[in-house]
């Protein structure tokens, strides 16, 4: 199997912040606004940088949204930056009618997503997000594992014509993908190559599925992990492919399993070929205050969770 | 034919559109619509600069915004009277697989619709994400925007009230439609929106009174002395005193009209009050 070095711990969000600052750069049609949280974001750069295309709006988000869909009349790109609760379930009525609806080119960039927010709590700790976003006609929606990953994403959404729902988080995490790496909406990564069970993960669970697929390998289970970074569009034929060899699947995502990715993939296989699945995700519940990794394993978002319902879903194949 | 004539001959028409739209498809909103139809005329007839291939790229023309989207009927009789699409089109309105939604999208591309509007409250932002790419492109137009006066009561308007004014947004000219209505009754018995003027000017905003908002030269007259008060680090903001239902007898000074459509004995009313002059659909 396949073994993958972590680089070093970083945060997604400052590679949104290093992708930010580096299209500030080579495209000046990129704008950025954020809503009082220009630290939390790490768009200090592009603001320090290009300072006239940086818009403070304070804290006052559905007027940001509605901003940032006036500012693509005329051709800017605007970036959008505040924590994911804010990003979405806050303004979904300014999101849907200004930017999903009149599809415009509006980039909402999401850091502190999902419980590894941590101490603050379940106020600011949004799992349904996900849900959210992909229920929105038109919106591409996408959440990024790693530092690395997370900057690819940010220029790659630049280049993409329509709004984007970009989620990332605020702990330092493994980074692990390559450094520089082209980044394809739409286009799942294969990280291992197994035969017994597909672990499709998306987000921080990434690096979590690999560390349970070096477990499984002890026990001799092959598992064949599939990095979904793009939730809409879905990247049908590479679940179908992988399901159709191994014979069934763990989904793993940092959200509740209503309306996560795990609700996707479940689709596209009762759609083409069912097999039976188990999901990684919180249940219906909110959070609470904790450290991150605590949470994780209370909530049952990590390796050992996975592995665990890897060999629950061998067993019903 | 003087000049004014021509206007209100134009304003008439579209009074006459207004109802023959909602009349045909039972639906819509010809009270508001109706209190607007002298803004409308001087705003795509005298006041604004647009680009009259319609392109839509929002570059070096005038932009405007209606953020109550439910006058829909006034809007689009006044876009297709002035070019952007067939008259002819007026006769989609509500239908099933037309470009005319009940309430304005650009979904459908319908030329003179920048943004989708109806859940309410949200134009003003719009507007003034527009206006700051104005700026940033050195585009010297202006960006126009109309909202409701009931719509104030939404909260967003006041983030962005706040905003253009902290950001000397002065590129910036929004109207608030005062005809003190809303669906439930008049604003002052449903949610009082107190002084509006000292609202808007504490915020930091240069705020100018249209006092005879159905008067087609009051009208135009006070648009171009909101255009000679932007530039100045200030948003201008107009309030446009309106009769809701103006022009139909029955239909004025009283919010019953905001979202009905009249039958065909209230049409021919109507009509008879507003005799066709640059031709029916």
């Amino acid at each position: 199997m396949k073994k993958y070095t972590d680089t070093g711990k970083k945060d997604t969000r400052s590679g949104f912040g290093a992708g930010l600052e580096e299209l500030g750069k080579t495209n000046e049609n990129v704008v950025a606004l954020c809503a009082d949280l220009t630290g939390s974001l790490k768009m200090d750069a592009f603001k320090e940088n290009h300072p006239e295309r940086f818009f403070q709006v304070g804290i006052a988000e559905a007027n940001m949204m509605g901003m940032a869909a006036g500012m693509t009349i005329g051709g800017k790109i605007p970036f959008t930056g505040t924590f994911a609760n804010f990003s979405t379930g806050r303004v979904y009525d300014q999101i849907r009618q200004s930017i999903a609806y009149s599809n415009k080119n509006v980039k909402i960039c999401a850091s502190h997503a999902g419980l590894t927010l941590g101490e603050d709590g379940a106020t600011h700790q949004i799992l349904e997000d996900l849900g959210l976003m992909k229920m929105l006609p038109g919106m591409t929606v996408i959440n990024t594992c790693d530092y690395n990953q997370t900057k690819a994403a940010t220029l790659a959404i630049a280049e993409h014509e329509g709004p984007v729902y970009l989620r990332f988080g605020r702990p330092k995490v493994a980074n692990f993908t390559e450094e520089d790496q082209k980044f394809e909406i739409g286009k799942a990564v294969q990280l291992t190559e197994g035969k017994d069970v597909t672990i499709i993960a998306t987000g921080h669970l990434v690096w979590e599925a690999l560390q349970a697929a070096e477990e499984l390998e002890k026990e001799n289970i092959s598992a064949e992990v599939i990095n979904i970074h793009t939730i809409k569009p879905l990247d049908k034929e590479a679940i179908l492919k992988s399901v159709k060899k191994t014979g069934c699947v763990v989904t793993a995502e940092e959200h509740n399993y209503l309306g996560g990715l795990g609700e996707s993939v479940a689709r596209v296989l009762a759609e083409n070929n069912p097999a039976p699945q188990e999901f990684v995700a919180t249940q219906d519940t909110f959070g609470e205050s904790g450290n991150p990794l605590e949470l994780l394993d209370k909530y049952g978002l990590n390796a050992k969770a996975i592995q665990q319902k890897v060999e629950k879903v061998l067993k019903r194949k | 034919m003087s000049q004014t004539q021509q206007l209100e001959d134009f304003v008439t028409q579209v009074r006459r559109d207004i109802l023959r739209q909602v009349h045909a498809v039972n639906s819509g909103h010809p009270g508001g619509s109706l209190g607007c139809a002298e803004f409308f005329t001087a705003l795509y007839q005298e006041i604004m600069d647009y680009d009259t291939k319609f392109d839509m790229d929002g570059k070096n023309e005038d932009l405007f915004f209606l953020s109550n989207g439910h006058i829909s009927p006034v809007f689009y009789s006044v876009l297709a009277r002035s070019g952007f699409f067939s008259v002819e089109e007026l006769n989609t309105f509500r239908k099933i697989n037309s470009r005319l939604q009940g309430h304005p999208t650009t979904h459908e591309g319908l030329p003179g619709i920048r943004v989708a509007s109806g859940s309410l409250g949200q134009g003003m932002s719009v507007a003034i994400g527009a206006a700051q790419t104005k700026k940033l492109n050195n585009d010297e137009h202006l960006v126009y925007s109309l909202h409701g006066d009931g719509e104030l009561q939404e909260g967003q308007n006041w983030e962005a009230i706040m905003y253009a004014a902290a950001n000397k947004v002065d590129n910036l000219i929004s109207t608030v439609d005062l005809n003190g209505q809303q669906i439930d009754g008049s604003t002052d018995t449903v949610l009082p929106l107190g002084n509006l003027k000292d609202k808007f000017e504490a915020f930091g905003w240069d705020v100018l009174e249209i006092q005879k908002g159905n008067d087609i030269e009051a009208v135009i007259k006070g648009l171009q002395e909101a255009k000679t008060r932007t530039g100045k680090g200030k948003p201008v903001c107009i309030l446009l005193h309106t009769v809701m239902g103006n022009g139909v007898d029955f239909m004025m000074h009283t919010h019953a009209w905001h979202g009905k459509a009249p039958n065909d004995e209230q049409l021919e009313t109507g009509l008879s009050q507003n005799p066709e002059t640059l031709g029916d659909y």
